[in-house]
C-alpha cells in the first residue's frame, strides 16, 4: 500500500516534470532555443501568485488567473525584446540569454520586497485535504495537480489541434520558412508561444508551491525537467508528458527502495542511460540532419 | 595599424605577433612578479584566485569557444581535481606527484562523459553534462569515507616536493607559473594539427568530418584536455580555498564558468583571462560601491547574482565577442584614427540554422 503511496506521489511530482519540460519542449519546437531559466520563471509563478493570494487576498481563482496572464505576458514581452535581438544567431548565443536571465531572475527575487530569501507558504484552499480509500491515503494537493495537469494538456490538445492560430503556431514550429512563405506572422507566433510557456511555468509554479514551499531556489527543481524533456525527445509534446512521468516515479522509488542519496541523482542517471543508448529520446521527433 | 610583413617562416611560429606585442607581456610578466613584494596578502589571494580561475577559462575556452562544445559541467572536473589533490596531499604525497594525478583524474573524467557526447551536440550535450555534474556533486556529499560528505574537508598545507610552503608569496607563484605554462600549452595546442581540428568542429562538424576530421576522436580529446586543466585548477584551488564542500561544486558554479568565459570572449585566449579578471573583480567591486549605496539596495544579497545574469544578457546581446571584443574595437579605433566605421564588426545577419531535419 506504501508503494502505491509512493508511486501515486512520483506521478504528481512527474506531473509538474511534464509541466516544466513542456514548456521547454514549446519553445524548442518553435524557436530551437532552449530556455533554461523556465525553472526559474516557475519560481517566478510561485512568488506572484503568493503576492495576489497571501498578501492581497484576491479570490483563488482569480489569484491564479491573475498570475498566469502576468507571467504569460513576461514571458511574450521578453521574447518580444530580448530574443528578437539575436534571431538568427547560434543556438549558444540564446542558451546563454536565459541561463543569464535565469541567474538574474533568482537574484531579483530576493530584493522584492515582502519576498525575500524566506521560504514563504502558499496555502491553497484544499491543501491539507486527504483523500482516503482502501488503507491509501493520498493529498489533495497532489490529486490537484494531476487534474490541472490533465486539463492543462487537453486544452493545449485543443489548442494546437483544431484553433486557426494552433494550426499556425504548428507550421511555424515544422518550417519557419515556408509557414512565413505561406503568410504566417513567424514572429508573432515566437511570441505567443513564450507567452504560453512562461503561463504554463506559472501553473507549474502554483502547483509546486504547497508541496516545496515559495522560495528563491524553488526552480532548481525544475533541472530535472531536463531529464524528462530528454527522455521523451525532445521535441515531441506527448513525450515531455509521458518523460516528466517516468522521472517522477522512477524518483519517488528510488529514493524509496534505494539507499540515502539515490533519490537526487536517479533522473540524472536516467537521462545519461538513454542519452548513451538512445540519444533521441523515446519519442523522438528528431533526426540527424543530412547535408 | 600596422601590418607585419613576414620574410621568414618562423614568423608564423613566433609566440608574438611582434616586438610591441611582446614588451607588452613583458611588462605584464614584470608587474606580476614584483606584485608580492608590493601588495598586501588579500589583494595577492585575489590575484592567485584570478590565476586560478583563469586556468579553468583556458580549459573551458578550449572546449567551448574553441571546439564548439556546450559544457554545464566543469564544476565538476573542477571537483575531481580539487578532491584528488587534497585526498593524495592528506596522504602525504607531495604536489609533484599529486597535482599530475589530479589531472589524470579529471582528464579521465572527461573522456568519460565525453563518450556519450560524441554522439550528442548542442543541448544534448549541455543536458548530459549537467546531469554528470549533479551526480558528481551528490557523489562528493555521500562518499563520507574519503571526501568527508557535506560537512566538508579541510586541505592540508600544499607539499612542493619535500617541505611544506607557507601560504601568500609562495602559493601566488605557484599559481603563477601554472596559469602561464597552462596558457603556453593552449596557445601552442590550438596552432598545431588537434587545435585546427577542434576549430574546425565548431566552424561547421559536416565540413570537418569531410575534410578527414575524426570527430570522435578529436571530441573527446576536447573533452579530456579541457577536464585536465580544469582539474589542475581545481588542484590550485583546493590549496588556495584551505577547505573543500560539496556545495562549491554546484550546477551554479558550472554555469558561472560558462559565463565566465562568455563575458571575457567567446573564442580567444586573452578572454578567458579578463572573463576571470570580471569574476573575480565585480564581486570585489559590489562590494567596495556598496558601502555608498543606501542600504536598501546595499543589503540585498542576490545583488551579485544578478548583476552576473544582466551582464551576461547584455553581452551576448550587444558583445557577443565580450571584454576582449570590446577591446579590440577601441584598438582598432585608435590605430585607425579617424577612419573608423561603426560597422566594421558589425555581425552578419543570418537565417536561423537547423539543428532538425524538415
Amino acid at each position: 500500500m506504501e508503494l502505491v503511496q509512493v508511486a501515486f506521489s512520483g506521478i504528481a511530482i512527474g506531473c509538474i516534470y511534464g509541466l516544466v519540460a513542456l514548456g521547454f519542449v514549446l519553445i524548442y519546437k518553435a524557436t530551437e532555443v532552449v530556455n533554461f531559466a523556465q525553472g526559474d520563471v516557475m519560481m517566478v509563478g510561485g512568488f506572484v501568485a503568493y503576492t495576489f493570494f497571501s498578501i492581497w487576498h484576491l479570490p483563488f481563482g482569480l489569484a491564479v488567473l491573475a498570475t498566469v496572464a502576468v507571467l504569460a505576458t513576461c514571458g511574450a514581452l521578453f521574447e518580444r525584446f530580448v530574443l528578437r535581438h539575436i534571431l538568427g544567431q547560434p543556438a549558444f548565443a540564446a542558451v546563454m540569454v536565459t541561463i543569464g536571465t535565469g541567474y538574474a531572475l533568482r537574484g531579483l527575487v530576493t530584493m522584492v520586497p515582502g519576498w525575500g530569501t524566506e521560504t514563504r507558504l502558499l496555502k491553497m484552499p484544499f491543501s491539507e485535504a486527504l483523500l482516503r480509500g482502501g488503507g491509501v491515503s493520498i493529498a489533495m494537493d497532489h490529486i490537484a495537480i494531476i487534474v490541472t495537469t490533465a486539463v492543462l494538456c487537453a486544452s493545449l490538445y485543443l489548442l494546437f489541434k483544431k484553433t486557426r492560430v494552433g494550426i499556425a503556431m504548428q507550421a511555424a514550429s515544422q518550417n519557419q520558412l515556408a509557414a512565413f512563405y505561406v503568410g504566417i506572422p513567424v514572429q508573432v507566433m515566437h511570441t505567443l508561444i513564450w507567452g504560453i510557456a512562461a503561463g504554463i511555468a506559472a501553473v507549474a509554479g502554483i502547483l509546486l508551491a504547497p508541496i516545496t514551499f515559495v522560495h528563491n531556489n524553488m526552480g532548481l527543481i525544475a533541472l530535472n525537467a531536463f531529464p524528462a524533456a530528454v527522455v521523451g525527445g525532445f521535441g515531441s509534446i506527448p513525450g515531455a508528458l509521458v518523460g516528466g512521468l517516468i522521472i517522477g516515479v522512477v524518483e519517488s522509488m528510488a529514493g524509496y527502495l534505494l539507499p540515502e542519496g539515490f533519490k537526487a541523482i536517479a533522473p540524472h542517471v536516467v537521462v545519461l542511460l538513454v542519452l548513451i543508448v538512445k540519444p533521441s529520446g523515446i519519442f523522438s521527433a528528431m533526426r540527424r540532419k543530412k547535408v | 595599424m600596422r601590418y607585419i610583413f613576414k620574410t621568414h617562416h618562423r614568423q608564423d611560429l613566433q609566440l608574438f605577433r611582434d616586438g610591441f606585442e611582446a614588451s607588452w607581456f613583458l611588462l605584464l610578466g614584470a608587474a606580476l612578479l614584483v606584485a608580492p613584494f608590493v601588495l598586501g596578502n588579500y589583494a595577492l589571494s585575489l590575484l592567485s584566485f584570478i590565476f586560478i580561475y583563469s586556468i579553468v577559462g583556458f580549459g573551458l575556452m578550449l572546449l567551448t569557444g574553441f571546439t564548439g562544445q556546450m559544457s554545464l559541467g566543469h564544476a565538476a572536473f573542477f571537483a575531481v581535481g580539487a578532491y584528488t589533490e587534497a585526498v593524495l596531499q592528506a596522504r602525504g604525497w607531495p604536489f609533484v606527484a599529486s597535482a599530475p594525478s589530479a589531472i589524470l583524474l579529471a582528464a579521465a573524467a572527461g573522456i568519460v562523459i565525453g563518450l556519450p557526447a560524441l554522439r550528442l551536440t548542442g543541448i544534448y550535450l549541455a543536458i548530459a553534462t549537467m546531469s554528470f555534474n549533479f551526480i558528481v556533486e551528490e557523489a562528493l556529499a555521500r562518499w563520507e569515507s574519503v571526501t568527508g560528505g557535506n560537512a566538508g574537508m579541510a586541505v592540508p598545507r600544499i607539499k612542493l616536493v619535500t617541505e611544506s610552503l607557507p601560504a601568500g608569496v609562495p602559493m601566488y607563484m605557484l599559481c603563477l607559473v601554472c596559469v602561464v605554462a597552462v596558457g603556453l600549452v593552449v596557445r601552442n595546442l590550438l596552432r598545431s594539427p588537434s587545435g585546427r581540428a577542434f576549430i574546425a568542429i565548431r566552424d561547421s562538424e559536416v565540413s570537418a568530418q569531410s575534410m578527414g576530421v575524426n570527430l570522435a576522436y578529436y571530441k573527446t580529446r576536447s573533452f579530456a584536455i579541457s577536464a585536465g586543466i580544469t582539474g589542475l585548477a581545481g588542484a590550485l584551488y583546493a590549496h588556495q580555498i584551505k577547505f573543500l564542500g560539496p556545495d562549491q561544486f554546484t550546477l551554479l558554479v558550472s554555469v558561472e564558468f560558462l559565463m565566465m568565459v562568455v563575458i571575457g570572449g567567446m573564442g580567444s585566449l586573452h578572454g578567458a583571462v579578463l572573463g576571470a579578471v570580471f569574476m573575480i573583480g565585480l564581486p570585489e567591486l559590489i562590494s567596495r560601491v556598496k558601502v555608498l549605496l543606501p542600504s536598501a539596495i546595499a543589503d540585498q544579497t542576490g545583488l551579485n547574482a544578478v548583476v552576473f545574469g544582466v551582464l551576461t544578457v547584455l553581452f551576448v546581446l550587444f558583445e557577443p565577442l565580450g571584454l576582449f571584443g570590446r577591446w579590440v574595437k577601441i584598438r582598432t579605433w585608435f590605430s585607425l584614427f579617424p577612419a573608423y566605421r561603426k560597422g566594421m564588426f558589425k555581425r552578419q545577419k543570418s537565417y536561423a540554422k537547423s539543428e532538425r531535419l524538415a
